[in-house]
């Protein structure tokens, strides 16, 4: 069971949490403008790295809020915790 | 006393208190403080269980969680725990064991023969023999698990027996009471860090209380006494005994299994508590495992680790034998021996592989350099060693072959670190041929090996070892230093031991020679499963089933991958080791469960009128977490009677539902009303204040996800509702666009299922029951028509009331605070009363809405239908973007064969319809058949007097009037049915708007 830091209540156990998927598919701004590819990129397709993965988790029996956790997914260390908002170290 | 082998003086046992117990129904006793294993001994029961494969009798075999061959089944019969460690198990009265594997009984056990025709049986025999022809693997299966095999699982459930669970954290966990491990808590302790020591035995010490042992020139006991002391009077320390910490997970998470002994009087505690414990840095000082020497017949009751055999000297004064042979390659066994001589034990011989002496010497005791024990004597306990001179290559013997006679054989192949938490924690071994042994390879940030674990067998700097850990696990977790004056101790190093995986068979003298005593899995099966080019450890471990026992081949695991190394002439190190996982040791699944199980294994909900339906005689069924009326028997009629009566009442006069279940999320915000366009399928900017709106949810692939109706309460406030079902995911579904997708939008959302009581009153009488009761609401057609809401009093309390129907019939929903539902619901039963008013559950709301044709999340909309499928295409607004309209566009949401949801009506009126069926264009259950549609949901309709279904069907609406086929292969039934419209009463909707 992971020990995930929310960042806003700190850190708990993972039964707290739901798991929201890759926190880079994004559903395009415009959705009736994007292109067929486009549309079946996000609704569909998903990477499945090896090592760091930014993710979407909900606090779902805390503070309800989603954050962007980013995580190594052989190892299962946590590596950064943030409010969604923040944009993908480059 | 009348247990022949327990010695006068000495042990840790209470020799005053005696314990009565069963073995295989044989009255025995023991002492408190014994093991079961400790106490069958005693009475000189060796042999207690039958093997795995062979079905060879076995023994005592050490005196620890490592045992492979004493397992057996704990408790009554029909609510016994199989497969427990005798050595683990403390014994308390009334103890009632059994053992495993035998039938019919230990001393005859008719399927023996096995080991008799064992050439037969080789590693891999069952995948070579059985696997063809293939469809007869089934039938063989059959057979060969129920020759094979440990205990069995009991079918009764333990009432008695409970299980808990409990979070904790702390700065250290040391792992292992011993030398090192008490040093290293003290040390953590004394700095102030949180600690909390685990141990898996009952008493403290480790290896120290198998030997006698000096520390500052005094017994250790006095160290032990005044360490624990220390520790237990410290609030920051938490002493765990009985312990096993059997899994190190992610982030510093270690699983404990934290036992009560059975029989303590303190029966209202649980019989097991799992722990899981999160730590800032770990200890691990979990000692060593000694390993066997693989002989023939290495396997005889009698023959058991020297490391054993000296513990139940010490621990337990009890002699395992009266004449011994103690067979080595190593200085620990020459300890066991002294131990064993001064407790009256008669010493016949130490064989030692080794040629140098070793740095004990024993007075008067007979010693065989360079030699071995090849062979046990003796069948259900050893008569004798067959002993020989070693080769200097260890593989060849030389000379001539001694028989010694004796009744024990006390065998040490050296020991292995108890390097398994290290390992779930990722670390990899090295091997250290110094030890011959598997070590920890690298220092890990948050876990340090220290003691026997680490490889460090020489005492003084296990204490120093320890002390070192626990400063540094405290200087990480940001205490200051502390002095701590360690023990002064034996600091001399053993003479090296000679690596001796296996021992050559010699000429008269041959047998098994078993590397996994559990699994049963001989030197022949390792050397073959390499020679047939299973050369990887992990290909081996599968092949032959080497370590795949409870026990994971605590004993086991080196032995075998040295053999698989000397066969492929690699070095240990190049064929690697198999990865250990938790669980360390086997844990009771209900420990897991903790107090979940029975109705506790997940919470009830109960609606605020739970009371109302138990008064009126409700039978309930799960919806969800929620318990809903399914019916109301009345007179203790069936659920076809109640519900269809129920129903006709809706019908007919008026009926009344609990809905509040139905997931309600208040939404407000400047943006209300955009967010409500963008979740749902059609448009919400034109619903006035005042009045309801169905909406329709999808997934972005484009099907319907949900549904429900939505009432505009202000300018910016709605009231969602959600099916009972989906309340939960339709909340994190709106949380998740609303934060991560649509941060801008000005709304805010919450659960107010459980704020609110619902009550659905249906029927042509439904007004003239609301209007009988006290409050300033109109409930006149033009004042609250369909569709629209009200707010105020209602018999007596704050109200809001829908006018919504799912029945299909004039309907009204009255929405109270929760607290003041039962008081509106016995107001609604007073006013109702002349009209014969009439609860009615769930199964009833199913028939009327099948009759209405309405679809349900979950039958029809099971996740592959799209609105247009369900007949609400036109609902989808073309004006804006919601959610899956992108997707549907996509040529497959709109090809002309999907399926779509019709009615069907039997062509024999009487004819019931089978659920689940399958619409088959033809009159055939013989496959195969091309499936057009299937039906999801069937009721009998008191309306239409007969069956009714829901079905979707390839194209079915333009397909109303065509003749079709349910047909359902698992009842072996086919019934002829019409297609008909999916709306069964009152199309046009009259009714509702009455
Ligand atoms: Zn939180």
């Amino acid at each position: 069971m992971l020990l995930i830091p929310c960042p806003w209540c700190g850190p708990r156990a993972q039964i707290e949490f739901t798991y929201g998927g890759d926190a880079d598919v994004r559903r395009p701004k415009d959705a009736m403008a994007a292109t067929g590819a486009a549309w079946h990129d996000y609704v569909y397709l998903r990477d499945n790295p090896r090592g760091s993965h930014d993710e979407i988790w909900q606090h779902s029996a805390g503070c309800r809020r989603w954050l962007r956790l980013t995580r190594d997914t052989l190892t299962h260390a946590i590596i950064d915790s943030a409010p969604p908002t923040k944009e993908p170290p480059s | 006393m009348s247990q022949p082998f327990r010695i006068a003086a000495g042990g840790r046992i209470e020799r005053d208190r005696t314990l009565s117990f069963t073995f295989d129904g044989r009255a025995l006793t023991g002492c408190a403080g014994d093991t079961l294993a400790s106490a069958l001994l005693a009475n000189g029961v060796h042999l207690v269980g039958r093997s795995f494969k062979y079905h060879r009798p076995r023994g005592i075999y050490s005196a620890g969680p490592e045992e492979p061959n004493a397992m057996v089944a704990l408790g009554p019969t029909d609510t016994h725990t199989p497969n427990l460690r005798a050595t683990e198990i403390e014994l308390f009265d009334g103890l009632q064991a059994h053992s495993q594997n035998r039938w019919p009984s230990l001393a005859r056990d008719v399927r023996a023969v096995v080991d008799r025709a064992a050439p037969l049986v080789p590693a891999g025999f069952y995948y070579k023999t059985f696997m063809w022809p293939a469809d007869r693997w089934m039938t063989y299966e059959k057979h060969i698990r129920h020759a094979a095999g440990l205990g069995l699982a009991s079918t009764g459930v333990d009432a008695a027996a409970t299980y808990d669970r409990r979070f904790a954290h702390c700065d250290v966990l040391v792992v292992g009471g011993g030398a090192a491990g008490l040093t290293a808590a003290l040390t953590a302790a004394r700095a102030g860090a949180r600690v909390i020591v685990a141990d898996e035995r009952p008493t403290w010490g480790g290896s120290l209380t198998a030997a006698p042992t000096t520390l500052d020139g005094a017994d250790s006991r006095l160290w032990i006494a005044s360490t624990l002391a220390e520790l237990t009077e410290r609030d920051n320390v938490t002493l765990l005994p009985r312990a096993s910490v059997f899994g190190r997970y992610d982030q510093d998470l270690y699983g404990i299994a934290v036992r009560r002994p059975d029989g303590s009087p303190n029966d209202a505690a649980p019989r097991e508590t799992l722990w899981l414990v999160r730590t800032q840095r770990a200890v691990v000082a979990a000692g060593a495992i000694e390993r066997p020497l693989v002989f023939a017949n290495n396997d005889r009751p009698g023959v058991m680790l020297a490391g054993a055999a000296q513990a139940y000297l010490n621990r337990y004064a009890v002699m395992p034998g009266r004449r011994a042979v103690i067979a080595t390659n190593n200085d620990s066994a020459y300890a066991a021996a002294r131990d064993l001589q001064a407790a009256g034990v008669d010493i016949a011989a130490i064989v030692d592989a080794r040629v140098e002496p070793a740095r004990i010497t024993i007075d008067g005791v007979r010693h065989i350099p360079g030699s071995a024990v090849v062979a046990a004597r003796g069948h259900s306990r050893v008569t004798g060693a067959a002993v020989a001179h070693l080769g200097s290559d260890g593989k060849s013997l030389d000379g001539a072959v001694e028989i010694i006679d004796c009744d024990l054989i006390c065998a040490s192949g050296g020991w292995s670190p108890t390097v398994h938490l290290y390992s779930h924690a990722g670390g990899k071994l090295r091997y250290d041929s110094d030890i011959a042994a598997l070590v920890p390879r690298d220092e890990l940030a948050t876990l340090s090996v220290v003691g026997a674990a680490a490889g460090q067998f020489v005492l003084d700097r296990c204490f120093a070892a320890g002390a070192a850990a626990g400063r540094q696990a405290v200087a990480a977790c940001g205490y200051g230093a502390t002095v701590i004056d360690v023990p002064v101790c034996d600091g001399q190093a053993a003479t090296p031991p000679r690596p001796l995986w296996h021992l050559p068979l010699a000429r008269g003298h041959k047998g098994k020679r078993f590397v996994d005593l559990q699994a049963d899995v001989t030197v022949d099966d390792v050397e073959l499963a390499a020679r047939e080019g299973y050369r990887s450890v992990e290909h081996l471990k599968r092949y032959t089933t080497l370590g795949m026992g409870t026990d994971q081949g605590k004993t086991s695991n080196i032995n075998g991958l040295a053999i698989l190394a000397e066969t492929l002439n690699d070095p240990i190190d190049a064929v690697g080791t198999t990865t250990f996982r938790p669980p360390y040791t086997p844990v009771t699944l209900g420990t897991f469960a903790g107090r979940e199980t029975g109705k506790h294994f997940a919470p009830i909900r109960r609606t605020p009128l739970h009371d109302r339906h138990e008064q009126a005689g409700a039978v309930f069924a799960p919806a969800g977490l929620w318990l809903r009326p399914h019916y109301y028997p009345r007179g203790g009629v069936d659920v076809q009677t109640a519900s269809r009566r129920e129903a006709t009442a809706v019908r007919r006069s008026v009926g009344l539902v609990d809905v509040s279940t139905l997931g309600r999320i208040d939404i407000q915000g400047t943006d209300a009303a955009e967010l409500l366009n963008r979740l749902y399928v059609n448009g919400w900017s034109t619903l006035a204040i005042g009045r309801v709106r169905y909406g329709l949810m999808l997934r972005e692939d484009g099907m319907v996800s949900d549904d429900g109706t939505t009432a505009r309460l202000a300018a910016d406030h709605y009231i969602m509702t959600t099916t009972t079902a989906n309340a939960g995911a339709v909340m994190t579904h709106i949380e998740h666009y609303l934060q991560l997708v649509w941060p801008d939008l000005d709304v805010r959302v919450a659960s107010i299922t459980d704020q609110w009581a619902v009550i659905a009153v249906a029927g042509p009488n439904s007004r003239a029951t609301l209007q009988r009761v006290a409050g300033d609401i109109d409930f006149t057609n033009e004042s609250l028509p369909f569709m629209g809401l009200a707010q105020g009093t209602f018999a007596g309390v704050p109200a809001t009331v829908f006018r919504i129907s799912f029945s299909g019939e004039l309907a009204y929903e009255v929405a109270v605070p929760a607290d003041y539902g039962p008081a509106v619901w016995d107001a609604l039963m007073a006013a109702g009363e002349s009209f014969d008013i009439t609860p009615y559950g769930t199964e009833a709301l199913g028939i009327l809405r099948v009759e209405k044709g309405h679809f349900v999340i979950g039958a029809e909309a099971d996740g592959r239908a799209t609105a247009d499928d369900l007949g609400l295409g036109r609902m989808q607004s073309t004006k804006k973007d919601f959610v899956g309209r992108r997707s549907l566009g996509r040529p497959a949401l709109t090809a002309p064969n999907r399926k779509q949801l019709v009615g069907l009506r039997p062509v024999d009126a009487a004819a019931a319809i089978p659920a689940g069926a399958q619409i088959v264009e033809k009159p055939s259950l013989i496959g195969p058949v091309e499936m057009i549609g299937h039906v999801t949901s069937t009721a009998f309709s008191p309306e239409r007097e007969g069956f009714i279904a829901l079905a979707m069907i390839a194209n079915g609406r333009a397909r109303v009037g065509d003749q079709v086929f349910a047909s359902s292969p698992l009842t072996d039934t086919l019934v002829q049915m019409t297609i008909t419209n999916h709306v069964f009463i009152d199309p046009n909707g009259e009714r509702l708007r009455a």
